[in-house]
């Protein structure tokens, strides 16, 4: 019933060649090679230690902030190299939104935390705050739950809400790319389904990329899907394909639970 | 030999209550005895009247300001150099010899007894410079005396704020003094303002740094060049000198009170704060 995932011929909006990651003398990533295209959820699955949330935050330089981060290769958003010389950081996180694997609302209202991003921004109107806020709000699908009260603190609604919050809180910097590291590992059944909701709806707009320890999960969202092991890219393709006749062994042991 | 687990836990908690109880009745000993020697003297004239006769006479009125003044002065110096090298220590260096060497100066400089400082700002600021006994040379002199104390507890606060609020606000598109500004200081608050408020405790009860360098003048100050007489050093005056120990305890018990008002009204501003934040 899925569509088949991989639009042959459509430009990929990232591009990722012959990249490696070190955290000081310990390579985390190891010569990936993959494209990512407009609209689509990559949904990226592996054990723990394989490399994926550094390879998330590959993309977004937020490995930057980790003393001794360093990179070889290639990665290409929408055309441009952002690991090249003149590269505005602040813009290209502003581009790629990010979600964390425990909800982290930062100690303020609702409100508060779904403008903190414009402000930054340099966004001061505050009619074009709560237009943006309640926008936000309504894409992640938190709206209704919250519209009556914005004030009330951010760390005191439930994980669920939370997390959609930190979903909105990213809608609100108008990105074009959502990277999810793995969002509802810490939710319950319903609250993760929620967040499938979302994104689901969200693929129309963005692209996204889904970090996820849940197989599952990535059978139920993504489009393509890649599996990475021991910072390496075992392979990537479509969703469907990956699951029922993937081409490395390797990947079929992981997806019938052999190890990891 | 191993006692009963349950006598062990019985005793613990014997011991450390019987502490506790020691601790507090220290405290409220020492703050009883200067109260009650103390308040039968203070009236409003004794708040708001100058010393007359060496202080035998009149108020306190101006070591009051002269107090204030002093600790005001160092506290606004001291303030932004203090947390600015806490900020720079721990938001903008890696761990490396230059932090530590900064950070065990600050913490050497925390150890050196008062009258050194004294001694320090009474050649640099007092004379070198040629500020004189002034309530600048001993504001100054104060704003060093609690820099390290500032330092190492801002440090600390802005230590335990959690490092993902920081991840967040850099994937949000913030800059790093956007980080520092919006999402660690007024996380970091709450510690910087307890920092603030010991070290204003500290200016506050200073004697032998600020007879060195601000001086024991009883005139009202009318300048930061003014040299001024603090209430801990009106004290020390009125008590060896045997001027008079009614005044001196008179002194003692504004001293204390001054320092309650601060604490309170810190504490008051900043849960008003913590409920914006939290």
């Amino acid at each position: 019933m899925r569509e088949e995932g991989t639009t042959a011929g459509a430009a990929a909006v990232i591009r990722v060649s012959r990249f490696s990651h070190y955290f000081g003398g310990v390579r985390t990533l190891d010569g990936l090679d993959l494209e990512v295209f407009r609209n689509e959820i990559l949904g990226v699955i592996g054990p723990a230690g394989s490399g994926k949330s550094t390879f998330l935050c590959a993309l977004n330089r937020l490995n930057d902030l980790v003393r001794g981060s360093r990179v070889e290769g290639r990665v290409e958003i929408e055309g441009e190299d952002i690991y090249g010389p003149g590269t505005d950081v602040i813009a290209l996180r502003r581009k790629l939104g990010m979600v964390f694997a425990t909800p982290v609302p930062l100690p303020r209202s609702i409100f508060e935390n779904v403008a903190f991003g414009p402000r930054m921004a340099g966004v001061r109107d505050r009619a074009a705050l709560v237009g943006i806020v309640r926008d936000s709000l309504e894409k992640a699908g938190l709206y209704e739950e919250v519209q009556d009260r914005l004030g009330t603190s951010g760390l005191k609604i439930s994980g669920g809400q939370q997390q959609r919050l930190c979903l909105a809180r990213i809608l609100a910097l108008k990105p074009d790319f959502i990277l999810l590291d793995e969002p509802t590992s810490g939710l319950d059944p319903i609250s993760t389904m929620k967040i499938e909701d979302s994104l689901r709806r969200l693929k129309k707009e963005y692209t996204i990329i889904l970090v996820t320890n849940n197989v599952k999960q990535a059978a139920r969202v993504a489009d393509r899907t890649a599996f990475f092991l021991e910072g390496r890219l075992v392979e990537a393709g479509p969703t469907a394909k990956i699951f029922t006749a993937p081409e490395d062994r390797r990947t079929d042991d992981y997806l019938r639970g052999r190890f990891g | 030999m191993s006692l009963d687990p349950r006598l062990t836990q019985r005793l613990a908690k014997a011991v450390l209550w019987a502490m506790t109880v020691l601790t507090v009745a220290v405290l409220v000993f020492i703050i009883v005895f200067v109260l009650r020697k103390g308040l039968p003297v203070i009236d409003l004239g004794f708040l708001t009247k100058s010393p007359v006769d060496m202080g035998k006479g009149g108020g306190i009125f101006s070591t009051i300001v002269g107090t204030a003044a002093l600790t005001a002065l160092a506290v606004l110096i001291a303030t932004p150099l203090g947390v600015g090298t806490a900020i720079f220590l721990t938001e903008y260096t890696w761990e490396n010899t230059v932090t530590r060497v900064i950070r065990f100066g600050a913490e050497c400089l925390a150890g050196i007894p008062s009258i050194i400082f004294g001694l320090f700002g009474f050649i640099l600021f007092v004379t070198t410079l040629g500020f004189g006994w002034s309530i600048l040379s001993g504001g100054l002199t104060l704003a060093f005396m609690i820099l390290p104390t500032i330092i190492r507890t801002s440090e600390e606060a802005i230590k335990s704020v959690p490092p993902v609020f920081r991840t967040v606000s850099f994937s949000l598109g913030g800059t790093k003094w956007q980080t520092v500004t919006r999402v660690v200081l007024p996380s970091a608050l709450p510690g910087i303002v307890t920092g603030i408020i010991l070290s204003i405790g500290r200016s506050i009860g200073e004697t032998a740094a600020v007879i060195f360098t601000a001086g024991s003048a009883l005139r009202l100050p009318t300048s930061l060049f003014s040299s001024s007489r603090t209430m801990s050093v009106h004290f020390y005056i009125l008590a060896r000198e045997g001027i008079s120990m009614s005044r001196a305890y008179g002194t003692a018990a504004v001293l204390i009170i001054a320092i309650l008002l601060v604490n309170i009204a810190t504490y008051r501003l900043m849960n008003r704060f913590i409920r914006k934040y939290s």
